[in-house]
């Protein structure tokens, strides 16, 4: 069945709290621990003790399936105001309830960029009503031109989550020192797009090997680890709370476990495509970073759908950010959800627009990964959940009297990603085609059913 | 979307020279020699009788163009240029729209150079026409690589087992890159040479060597190629000045002693005299470069008619 079908299984949190019980589900919690098989019930839009649940109410043979904390991301591009062709603030959060994720957290480099109070509050409206809670992240600098610093006072009294200039790094030094400052004055939490704009030099795939062979400009994996250790000096010197987004080396973890290492205060997050995809594919591979290396199949050379900032990594790379993950290092996956329309995307190379749509994959890559034995599955719910859900001040638990946010997933389940099967207005990923592991069965936020692939009773 | 033509065999196209089968490589060399004779002769002239290509430069060209133009003449094609500067591109429409307007006109074939490296690969998937990439970005300039390859076998009667060196600006160049990949094909040994930032990641390209100093390049070289120097990338070329180049790389007469005696040289066109090689050098005896265009028409009928799927 096409998504398109489903429309009407998709809801609101302006809808009425919901009742249920998924008898026999996989209940895991990362924020206390749990795994187990249990019934696990909701009234009223609470986790409740099953034997609350009124007469009448729908009981769901749940056997099989995970009951998991809601996904929080970090890292949402939503495109409005000013690309509404390529997502709109009400499709994106479909998108998200469509891949588990009950928090979405939308990034600022919009047209005009999320700089001001009232910017902000247009979005944070049109996510009332919509099937996800959106967060907004505000830029760093007014116009997110990196030259002189937004009203941050205001953007935090607009109920901002963090602030951003994501799409670059605040790159001048005077004005990143003035902007952590001023975050740690206010309590703002600083999320910072790691890319040095001149040790990048225009880069469109990562330097090595494949980047030379394709005659493709290489982004150097220094342009990324300079930003990183400028920023972990500025934290350490100011006090103020950074995270460092979609980060794609090895080395920018090992700096970050140094600076733990001496008290920094600094969080982290990987994209889903960061940890499975790899540099091969711009050359038309087509294996997980997990997987052997194998053929690759020429005719899918430069493939605008692999143009992504910071680019796909080298495999070891990509297996050092598995590795970060498992150990801890790497506190959240952040889909760095990015649509863009064909015509930004079948283009050349080098034109293409970077990103890809990650809302819908994020989980499925997981399972993959999780398949692969790379990394243990309450490991990577709680990197998708609880653990993002903390440096954004949200609540995600599965115990009894806590709001029931939460997905329910069949990962035994595969499905084949297509246009049509996706939420999201955009559908620019090289996923497409491609069957991967994992189906969202349904999506609570905040008490209310935001999607409903059939498990409940449909209204 | 639908092919417009009919095709009877899977499309076909010339891509790149990576990967192509030696022996694939020395049937095209072997039917440019054929086509040499046939346009003397004025046979063949009907062999692309059904087919239009076009040509489609979104750089400018000289050698490239034409050679496919009459090429594509030569084997009686009706041929059109997309004048890009004339054209719907100076309105901002895409490649792949003005490919499509291209293929709903009735053309079968698009001799594509694009600024973009790839865009070829690009124009293959999102059309159904047959692509023939003339030069995509710094990445492949496959008909280049196979003229030089006919010029060197003619030169030196055997590829394989000689010592080939490319000296310039090697990291920029689509011809370098097309040509390390088809000699190596054919068995030669690889040598490339310029300042760092001219060969910067070769290093570890496969099969081949990096000399640091002129002298260390051409020692033993059985031909030597240079590249034109791009005097007109604006971003730098991360070299101090033309002078400083020329000084430490041009390539003269007197030079190309150190290298094997009479060993040709070789240049790709346009250019620059008192740069990357002297007048004397490029004009004298051991010069190619005459030979070089005069293969670039006889080479570009072989590929033509390959991909057309004709037998002469």
């Amino acid at each position: 069945m096409t998504l398109a079908a489903l429309r009407g299984r998709f809801g609101s949190l302006a809808d009425a709290p919901a009742t249920f019980l998924l008898a026999g589900a996989r209940v895991i919690d990362p924020s206390d621990g749990t795994d187990e098989v249990r019934d696990l019930a909701v009234v009223a839009g609470r986790i409740a003790d099953p034997r609350r649940l009124p007469d009448g109410a729908p009981r769901v043979d749940a056997t099989g399936l995970l009951a998991v904390p809601g996904f929080c991301d970090l890292h949402t591009h939503l495109r409005e105001p000013g690309g509404e062709g390529a997502e709109t603030v009400a499709s994106g959060a479909r998108a998200a309830a469509h891949g588990g994720f009950t928090t979405i957290c939308a990034m600022p480099n919009t047209t005009p960029p999320l700089d001001d109070a009232r910017a902000v509050a247009k979005v944070s409206g049109a996510g009332r009503v919509a099937a996800a809670r959106v967060r907004v992240i505000g830029s760093v600098t007014a116009g997110r031109d990196g030259t002189v610093l937004a009203d941050l006072a205001a953007l935090r009294e607009a109920g901002v989550i963090a602030v951003s200039d994501d799409g670059a790094t605040v790159a001048d030094g005077e004005v990143a020192r003035l902007a952590f400052e001023r975050c740690a004055d206010l309590g703002l939490l600083l999320v910072e797009h790691c890319e040095d704009p001149l040790l990048a030099d225009g880069g469109v795939m990562r330097s090595g090997a494949t980047a030379t062979r394709l005659g493709l400009r290489g982004w150097a994996p220094e342009a990324e680890l300079a930003v990183v250790r400028r920023d972990l000096e500025l934290a350490a010197d100011t006090g103020a709370r950074l995270h460092l987004t979609h980060l794609s080396c090895a080395a920018s973890l090992d700096a970050i476990r140094a600076a733990r290492a001496r008290g920094v205060d600094v969080t982290c997050d990987v994209t889903p495509h960061h940890l499975s995809l790899t540099d091969a594919w711009v050359d038309g591979g087509r294996r997980f970073a997990w997987e052997a290396p194998g053929d690759i199949d020429a005719s899918l050379a430069y493939d605008g759908h692999c143009r992504v900032n910071p680019p796909l990594p080298a495999r070891d790379d990509a297996l050092a950010l598995l590795a970060g993950l498992a150990d801890g290092t790497v506190d959240a996956i952040a889909t760095d959800h990015a649509p863009h329309g064909p015509q930004r995307k079948l283009v050349p190379f080098d034109e293409a627009a970077p990103g890809l749509v990650g809302l819908e994959t994020a989980l499925s890559l997981g399972l993959a990964a999780v398949a692969a034995g790379m990394v243990a599955l309450p490991v990577l719910i709680g990197a998708l959940s609880t653990s993002p859900a903390r440096i954004v001040g949200e609540e995600r638990a599965l115990g009894t009297g806590a709001t029931a946010d939460l997905a329910v997933i069949d990962p035994a389940a595969t499905w084949t990603v297509a246009a049509d099967r996706l939420a999201s207005r955009s559908a620019n990923t090289p996923l497409i085609g491609r069957e991967l592991p994992g189906v969202v069965r349904l999506t609570v936020a905040d008490g209310r059913v935001t999607w409903n692939d059939g498990l409940l009773p449909l209204r | 979307m639908t092919a417009l033509h009919i095709a009877t065999a899977p499309r076909q196209h010339l891509l790149d020279v990576e990967g192509m089968p030696r022996a694939a490589v020395e049937r095209i060399l072997d039917l440019a020699v054929e086509m040499r004779e046939a346009r003397a002769a004025r046979r063949h002239r009907d062999l692309l009788e059904r087919e239009i290509v076009a040509t489609a430069f979104y750089e400018a060209s000289t050698r490239t163009r034409v050679g496919f133009e009459l090429a594509a003449k030569a084997l009686g094609a009706t041929t059109v240029d997309l004048g890009v500067a004339g054209s719907s591109v100076g309105k901002g429409e895409s490649l792949v729209d003005t490919l499509r307007t291209l293929e709903r006109s009735g053309v079968t074939v698009v001799v594509l150079r694009h600024a973009s490296a790839g865009a070829p690969w690009l124009a293959a998937r999102a059309t159904g026409l047959r692509i023939v990439n003339a030069g995509d970005g710094a990445h492949a300039h496959p008909t280049q690589a196979l003229l030089d390859a006919l010029t060197l076998r003619e030169a030196l009667g055997e590829v394989s087992g000689r010592t080939i060196v490319i000296v310039g600006d090697v990291a920029h160049s689509r011809v370098a890159r097309s040509n390390l990949h088809l000699l190596r094909t054919l068995g030669a040994r690889l040598r490339v040479a310029g300042p760092p930032p001219f060969v910067a990641g070769f290093h570890a390209w496969p099969g081949v060597e990096v000399a640091s100093t002129l002298d260390e390049a051409l020692d033993g070289a059985d031909a030597v190629m240079t590249l034109r120097v791009q005097l007109e990338r604006d971003a730098g070329n991360g070299i101090s000045s033309m002078a400083d180049y020329a000084s430490a790389w041009c390539i003269t007469s007197d030079r190309l002693r150190a290298a094997r005696p009479g060993a040709p040289l070789l240049h790709p066109g346009p250019t620059n005299e008192g740069v990357e090689l002297s007048a004397e050098a490029a004009n004298g005896p051991r010069s190619l470069i005459g030979r070089q265009v005069e293969n670039g028409v006889p080479v570009r009928m072989a590929v033509l008619a390959r991909i057309c799927g004709v037998s002469a």
